[in-house]
């Protein structure tokens, strides 16, 4: 497998500049030639999907949910990151380059990040310029607000709705292309294969889950925004739909999967409670502007809440962290309560809890303030747990919430397959082994409106349009691979359900490989997971046919797919000898039980590539080298 | 606690359906209602029956999936949230719910409780957008807007696209829908330049889909899941108005 990350030379901050003179253009009458398909319709894949079909090529966009407008970046609540300055606080390009390299825990690619620092101002333009209501001062300015791991204000944010609003900017925008016929929508449509004519990606096998029709696409390109993979774990804060089959079987076919064990886990969701539950839902992250966690300072302090005193209390952010305090990174904030609860003092059924607590914040600025600025959070947090949190504190917990890992990507965000590109969650290149809050959907958005539609456009100038038939060989082997597989499915009629499968993977992963992992626990992990997997072709049970709408054979491929990707999360974490970001190897720690990094060694992406059915596969590596920063160990006391 | 669940079984669009009824037992009461309908879907899996097929996703209440009408209400009987934001300490022990799709014409029922409401994203294709091709944009704090018009806009804005207006009006209309997006960016200055041409097209297509006319009941707020009240009718028919009186839009 070959890595050319293709960082173009010159100095950092002109290298985008630069490299946008190298590439090759495709002229207008030209773009109308081309064909380009995008699987996903979220931030990366509809933006992309409405900027390339702004340009005049002709975009296939698809989607498994009923409507583009329901990706599940419309979830994120918090923010979006800017370099804006406009606090007149010390922000810059580069600060927002550094402290996104500094979060990442220094495991991103440099030219990368600073490049999506260089584009965060672009974005935020363009979204108010589509009608996104971002929050507003009194004088009609754009609003920010603080978030975890910076210590400037350059979030910029929709109420608690932030994803969403950028989300219906991005689809209002796909719209309009759809109406003016430049983009062809095919919702209720699920990636199923990827199509390679001579080592290029040509096209992908569907699935229609309304009729269960089986078809294939060709294109001149093939672009992946199909987001993470973090349901692997059954429990997580995704929609019940997102699925890694797209990026999985892209990585079957060829595609490197780089650092599959950097997953984030959040610090700020409702805990479970109880083994009926089907996801986890996150409080955003911006809570942690004024509220405040806290614990008992004695095991097995049973006393409710408000009878426990200031002395009984203990501020454990501000007392590990004192100069970042609540706003601590994702990861340190999620194993620092991890390990209060570890130590006996979580609150809640079954102590896996703490409290976030706003008693302080009402206080001071009034129950008014406090509820324009998060109601619709504490509604939220009422609908499911029944408790009003301006009276008692909030309960969370972490929870899987995203995944830095992806398919490889170079510079231009090509994988190593030749025309196959991936955007956003999905890739792996810019927050490193750890995101900080309000800076997924700048990525997505970046990615899609901003870099993809310079890059590809070189690679299309060199392909002068040898767009492959549906009715080529590996069109036809693709197609027949992909019904066959459903044909298993349906035959093997066994007794257990997919639930019950996917449930027990989410299970070994979450013990074995979330927040804390070590050697032992992962080698029994991949053995679990290779039984569990074997077990699941002889045994599961999947209802139904497959010429019509069945949800369960919807289910049952994406599991397939899970119960392989688990294993290979296991086998990176187990090579991966260093703690590092949200990868806390128990072998590697500080006394004060800090991440060891070993930088002599790990400053790498490691790259999986794919050998066939139960064949281990090769861990390559791309060198993370940094010309700008210093790798220094990441303090935030 | 312990339910019965009468749930509206739909082979097809084409075929005609009916109520089946199906027991939840030992259902804890802040499980909620899809959580519910998991657990009886991995029953019926086991008893070599069809699981219940039933749109979902985000299970947190924004992305507008979910879809079940609940006890003759859509989404259910609490204020302001989505059929997956419906826990199960809202019924009584022993109750007997009933679980139907969003019945309109123009949501044709594809399976179950599954509908297809792809002529809400005609309506958006039709108008529902600023042209603003990405590039193009200005310095963002080079137009500013009043934190009123902001936080209005947002209101209108949170629209999610459920299609819960429709399924409660007795006349199948999409007016709700379409004056929160004609609302959200009507308010803002980037939106003024369309703003009667999108009235009109927004409308046309909202005909042409076949929904109904608003007959003023209010039925569509009561069920909005987001809050989106129908003060925002108002301000359709008032953009409405005056771009029939104004302008055309150009044929194509």
């Amino acid at each position: 497998m070959k890595l050319d990350p293709k960082i173009p030379a010159g100095p950092l901050d002109k290298k985008w500049g630069s490299h946008r003179m190298n590439l090759k253009l495709v002229n207008p009458a030209n773009k109308r030639k081309y064909e380009v398909i995008v699987v996903g319709s979220g931030l990366g894949g509809g933006a992309a999907s409405a900027s390339l079909a702004e340009l005049g090529y002709n975009v296939k966009c698809f989607c498994f949910q009923d409507s583009p407008r329901r990706a599940h970046s419309i979830a994120a609540q918090g923010g979006i990151n800017a370099a804006k300055n406009y606090q007149n606080d010390g922000d810059s390009i580069k600060r927002l380059f550094y402290d996104t390299i500094k979060g990442g825990d220094f495991r991103a690619r440099e030219a990368n990040v600073y490049r999506l620092a260089q584009v965060s101002i672009n974005i935020i333009d363009q979204c108010a310029a589509q009608g996104v209501p971002f929050g507003r001062e009194y004088g009609g300015l754009l609003a920010n607000r603080s978030f975890g791991g910076a210590q400037v204000s350059r979030t910029f944010y929709s109420r608690g709705a932030t994803g969403q609003q950028l989300l219906v900017g991005a689809y209002s925008a796909l719209s309009r292309q759809i109406g003016l016929g430049k983009v062809q929508m095919f919702p209720r449509t699920e990636m199923l294969d990827l199509i390679l004519v001579d080592g290029h990606a040509k096209g992908i096998v569907t699935r229609n889950l309304v009729t269960g029709k089986i078809e294939t696409h060709m294109a001149d390109a093939v672009i992946l925004g199909t987001g993470g993979y973090g349901n692997v774990f059954y429990l997580s804060t995704y929609a019940r739909g997102s699925n890694a089959t797209a990026i999985w079987r892209a990585y079957k076919k060829g595609a490197g999967f780089a650092n599959p064990c950097f997953t984030q886990i959040h610090p700020t969701c409702i805990p479970v409670s109880g083994d009926y539950q089907s996801k986890l839902t996150l409080m955003s992250e911006s809570l942690r502007n004024d509220g405040r966690c806290w614990v008992p300072k004695a095991v097995g302090d049973k006393r409710a809440a408000h009878e426990i005193p200031e002395t009984d209390r203990d501020y454990y952010l501000e007392r590990m962290y004192p100069s970042y305090g609540n706003l601590a990174p994702r990861d340190i904030a999620s194993r620092a309560a991890k390990r209060v609860c570890d130590e006996g003092r979580g609150v809640g059924p079954g102590g896996l809890g703490v409290y976030l607590d706003f008693a302080d914040a009402i206080q001071r600025l009034g129950e008014k303030t406090v509820r324009e600025r998060y109601s619709n959070l504490f509604d939220m947090y009422h609908e499911i747990t029944g408790e009003n949190a301006y009276k008692q504190p909030m309960r969370i917990y972490p929870a899987i919430h995203y995944t830095m890992g992806g398919l490889w990507v170079d510079y231009n965000l090509m994988s190593n397959i030749p025309g196959l590109f991936v955007l956003g969650e999905a890739n792996f290149s810019d927050h490193g082994a750890n995101r900080l809050g309000a800076s997924a959907l700048m990525q997505g958005l970046a990615d899609g409106y901003f870099v993809i539609p310079y890059t590809i456009g070189d690679y299309l100038a060199n392909q002068k349009q040898k767009r492959p038939t549906a009715d080529c060989p590996e069109a036809q082997a693709a197609e027949k691979a992909v019904r066959e597989e459903i044909k298993q499915l349906l035959s093997i009629n066994g007794t257990k359900t997919i639930n019950e499968y996917h449930k027990e993977l989410g299970k070994i992963l979450w013990d074995h490989c979330g927040m804390a992992r070590n050697k032992a626990g992962l080698t029994q992990a991949i053995a679990e997971i290779q039984a569990l997997r074997e077990d699941f072709w002889k045994n599961v049970k999947v209802p139904g046919e497959s010429n019509n709408l069945n949800q369960s054979l919807e289910k049952a491929g994406r599991v397939a797919d899970f119960l392989e990707l688990g294993e290979l999360l296991c086998r990176d974490a187990l090579e991966r000898e260093e703690s590092c970001g949200c990868h806390l190897r128990e072998e590697y720690q500080t006394e004060e039980g800090e991440c060891q990094r070993n930088d002599a060694q790990f400053a790498h992406a490691a790259v999986w590539e794919y050998k066939g059915k139960n064949e281990i596969p090769v861990r390559h590596i791309e060198l993370m080298t940094y010309e700008e920063i210093h790798l220094t160990t990441r303090s935030y006391k | 606690m312990n339910f019965k669940l009468k749930v509206w079984r739909q082979a097809d669009q084409n075929s005609s359906g009916s109520f089946e009824t199906y027991e939840a037992k030992n259902v804890n009461a802040n499980q909620s209602f899809m959580e519910v309908l998991d657990v009886v879907n991995d029953d019926l899996t086991k008893e070599g029956k069809e699981p219940i097929a039933f749109d979902h996703d985000c299970r947190e209440g924004i992305c507008g999936t979910c879809s079940c009408v609940i006890n003759g209400e859509p989404h259910g009987p609490e204020d302001k949230v989505t059929s997956c934001q419906v826990y199960m300490r809202s019924f009584q022990d022993g109750e007997t719910i009933t679980v139907e799709p969003f019945r309109a014409k123009p949501f044709p029922i594809l399976k179950d409780l599954i509908t297809d409401r792809s002529a809400f994203d005609k309506i958006i294709q039709a108008g529902g957008f600023i042209s603003v091709n990405t590039g193009q944009a200005p310095e963002a704090n080079a137009l500013p807007i009043g934190r009123e018009t902001a936080e209005l806009a947002f209101d209108a804005a949170h629209c999610i696209g459920c299609g819960a207006c429709v399924a409660a009006c007795k006349n199948s209309s999409a007016m709700l829908f379409v004056s929160a997006k004609v609302t959200h960016l009507g308010l803002l200055p980037q939106g003024q330049p369309e703003r009667n041409r999108r009235a009109l097209k927004m409308v046309d297509v909202m005909d042409a889909q076949g929904f109904g006319g608003c007959t003023n009941t209010g039925a569509c707020e009561a069920v909005c899941p987001k809050g989106i009240p129908v003060e925002f009718i108002s301000r359709l028919n008032r953009d409405y108005l005056t771009a029939s009186l104004m302008e055309r839009p150009e044929s194509e």
